[in-house]
């Protein structure tokens, strides 16, 4: 009973990754009308903000240690970060270690500016061209992206940890009596996840411009007749997309230390949550990121494993086929929803 | 007319033949006037480095690159000669190899079997390289050792670590330097059953591919031979980035070890999700919980950073290393480049060494006379103690070393620190034992 209940807290986190990405590709595809294959570069860019950040805090000055040698044998070179010496150890040694969090704020208007010359720069050309175009105009700079990244940053894994406070496990199953030991920043990502998730939802529900960009998704050529400028709404909605996805990769990177190909791990995934959840359809990308989150958790147990072999590579995709066979627009698919 | 149909039957059978000729890949060919592929006639020899430089595994092959650079600046007589001056064999002289200057070209095998081959094959073919080196995966240098068997010239294999690269899939024209997974487990054993005793149980996660494969095998051998007990060998996909899914199921598995058979961004992610899950806090069965890394690069423990903590694992070569050898090349490298040089960068620079010794003591670069030079050769001062090329399988047999992650790490490049040097005797097998049985390394292929 523990193993399933840990391997639901699993799927959930996963889920969760999944039905950010998922749920930023949504709304792209649902206000442009472009399937947007650079969206999982989006995720790694928000994860390099946070491995910026954690550099920048880490600017260091340095003094030589006649005591102490290099590797060459040469006085030792002591850093001591910027921070550190204007705050104290301790006040600068805790700003560092929150970098994580910090990041967020400084991932928001960096994502948010990524999104608008991207979408101006580049993805409004292709609007009215074939989804093949768009598809590889945007797959090419997701690679352009990926490449400028690793230069910078190099191709191993950067260990971008979480604070101490929330490192750690904590048992989810104490109140029940049961064992459900739990790593503690897993449940900050699944709760900050839900919050972000629910935030985009009453926005786009319960404010004026939320009501103007769902109009628009409905029917963009008649909101552009009442006189109302669609296309600036949408331009402002692919940046908050871009921050949504770069938000899900900030908090993502104590999890998985970030590198620069981690946007294409979770891009095909990605693409599979939308359809699945049914295209344009938020809440179903939503669902649909959690129910495969799930899903993947559980194909990954041994029980499962031992009686089909092979399953948790396959299981996503499998799911994908059967849902679209029985139900092609997708879970939450409506009819004439993005249909030509 | 008769005369005239034999004659033009005999036209387009000869027309056939000269075509199929014409239409083979010229890697299988060579001019009538050359005794084997490549040979160099100029006042030059052209080597091919064909390492990762994209991809997951390219910080690991710009470092075998900068080796290799080095590796032909004091073969070329430049530089302070570095392990040219601690090497037992004194056949090298600073002027090329006999005496033609050494120039290189590089390929990128992007950690891709099909790449790989390509990129050598291209150096082979349109570059003229007369011997190829590098790679940062088994697979790869599986796929090159058997693209340079059929083209005629010498693969010195990078960092490669299956059993099967000297064992079912060895070549006549391939070598290795570096250590197996066999040799890891060998090495591992003792130093486990002293810090973790005989009543273990190990769960192990494994890449599912052939590294993964024979290091499972090789560890769990070594560690039941210990009297542990093995209770699941998951196989975990390539491309997996979160491995919570795979780690959880091992809080309620009774095992008090966990073998992570992983390498790379795997081995970063899943020890990163192991100590997450506060594996290493964890009483289980009366003992502390366990984790081990039976291969560590330095460069990838960077990316886990304080996970790595008090993890014990094997390694090739380690730059802290006292011996004249090392600290000549860590001298060597780090006054050119600023840092100390990886595992794989050694072991790339001493292959490259390795070669251009055997070229001169052969008098020739023909790939038959290399092999013979190589077989059998003991040689000393190249980091790891006196070693042997082993004849039967071409395999490098030296001191394997046992390293933890370090607790307190003084410098960026200080993560790891050396636990204990295992003597060769300790890591040698037999050429028929069974991890490495069903290959056959064949004859020489000259190319000519």
């Amino acid at each position: 009973m523990d193993a399933i209940l840990l391997q639901i807290l699993n799927g959930l986190d996963k889920g969760s990754a999944y039905a950010l990405i998922a749920l930023g590709l949504t709304l792209i595809f649902g206000t442009l009308g472009v399937v947007n294959f650079a969206h999982g570069a989006l995720f790694m860019i928000g994860a390099f903000c946070a491995v910026t950040l954690q550099r920048i805090l880490n600017l260091s000055f340095e003094l030589v240690d006649e005591t102490q040698k290099d590797f060459l044998g040469n006085p030792l070179k002591v850093k001591t970060p910027y921070v550190e010496a204007w705050f104290g150890p301790d006040i600068g040694g805790s700003i560092i270690d929150w970098a994580v969090p910090l990041a967020i704020l400084f991932a928001i208007p960096i994502m948010i500016g990524v999104g608008y010359v991207m979408e101006r720069g580049l993805i409004k050309h292709f609007y009215k061209r074939p989804h093949a175009d768009q598809i590889l105009v945007t797959f090419g700079l997701a690679i352009v992206l990926q490449e400028v990244v690793k230069y910078f940053y190099g191709a191993n894994p950067i260990q971008t940890p979480a604070p101490d406070a929330l490192n750690g496990v904590v048992n989810l199953g104490a109140a029940i009596g049961m064992d459900i030991v739990y790593p503690v920043w897993r449940v900050v990502y699944f709760f900050f996840a839900v919050l972000i998730i629910g935030g985009i939802f009453s926005f786009l529900q319960f404010t004026t411009f939320g009501m103007v960009v769902r109009a628009g998704m409905a029917d963009r050529e008649t909101v552009g007749l009442l006189g109302i400028n669609i296309d600036r709404r949408f331009t402002i909605m692919f940046g908050i997309a871009a921050a949504v996805a770069g938000l899900a990769g900030v908090m993502y990177t104590p999890i998985n230390s970030p590198n620069y190909h981690m946007g294409m791990d979770f891009l095909v995934l990605s693409f599979v949550v939308v359809v699945v959840g049914g295209m344009g359809s938020l809440p179903g990308a939503v669902l649909a990121g959690f129910l495969l989150g799930v899903l993947e958790s559980f194909a990954s147990m041994n029980e499962v494993k031992s009686l089909l072999p092979g399953i948790d590579q396959i299981i996503i995709y499998v799911v994908a086929i059967i849902i679209l066979l029985t139900r092609p627009r997708g879970l939450m698919g409506r009819k004439g929803v993005m249909e030509e | 007319m008769s005369n005239f149909n034999a004659s033009r039957r005999r036209v387009l059978k000869t027309g056939a033949i000269a075509g199929a000729g014409v239409a083979l890949p010229t890697i299988f060919t060579a001019s009538s006037a050359a005794a084997f592929t490549n040979e160099p006639t100029g006042s030059s020899v052209t080597l091919g480095f064909n390492v990762p430089q994209t991809g997951p595994y390219a910080d690991e092959g710009a470092d075998e690159l900068r080796a290799y650079e080095l590796a032909v600046e004091h073969l070329n007589g430049g530089g302070d000669g570095g392990m040219m001056n601690t090497f037992s064999s004194k056949a090298l002289q600073g002027n090329g190899i006999l005496g033609k200057k050494v120039e290189y070209v590089t390929g990128d095998t992007q950690t891709k079997s099909d790449a790989a081959r390509a990129s050598a094959k291209s150096m082979i073919e349109k570059d003229g390289a007369v011997m190829i080196t590098g790679g940062s995966s088994s697979g790869v240098a599986i796929a090159v050792q058997g693209l340079c068997q059929e083209a005629g010239v010498i693969f010195m294999a990078g960092l490669t670590h299956s059993n099967d690269t000297t064992g079912k899939d060895k070549k006549a024209n391939g070598f290795r330097h570096f250590f197996n997974g066999y040799m890891s487990g060998a090495a591992l054993a003792p130093v486990l059953k002293n810090l973790y005793g005989t009543d273990r149980v190990a769960y192990h996660l494994t890449a599912d591919y052939t590294w993964g494969w024979t290091q499972e095998e090789s560890i769990a051998a070594a560690t039941e031979a210990l009297g542990w007990q093995t209770v699941n060998k998951v196989r975990t996909p390539l491309a997996a980035t979160d491995f919570s899914s795979y780690i959880a199921p091992v809080l309620n598995s009774g095992a008090d070890v966990l073998v992570l058979n992983h390498y790379g961004g795997n081995m970063v992610n899943s020890l990163t999700n192991a100590v997450q899950f506060g594996l290493r806090e964890k009483v289980v069965n009366g003992k502390n919980f366990e984790i081990v890394v039976p291969l560590y690069s330095r460069l990838m423990a960077k990316g886990a950073g304080e996970n790595v903590k008090g993890i014990h694992g094997s390694t090739n070569w380690h730059w802290t290393l006292q011996d004249e050898g090392s600290m000549a090349f860590v001298k060597s490298f780090g006054t050119k480049y600023g840092f100390p040089p990886s595992q794989a960068a050694h072991t790339c620079y001493v292959q490259t060494l390795l070669y251009a010794d055997a070229v001169e003591r052969a008098g020739s670069f023909n790939p038959c006379a290399v092999v013979e030079a190589l077989e059998g050769f003991e040689f000393d001062g190249m980091g790891n103690g006196p070693t042997l090329y082993r004849a039967e399988d071409h395999q490098c047999f030296k001191d394997v070393l046992v390293v933890r992650g370090k607790e307190n790490p003084t410098s960026e490049f200080d993560l790891l620190e050396v636990v204990e040097v295992t003597p060769r005797a300790q890591v040698e097998y037999a050429p028929d034992h069974p991890m490495f049985a069903g290959g056959n390394l064949g004859a020489c292929n000259p190319g000519a």
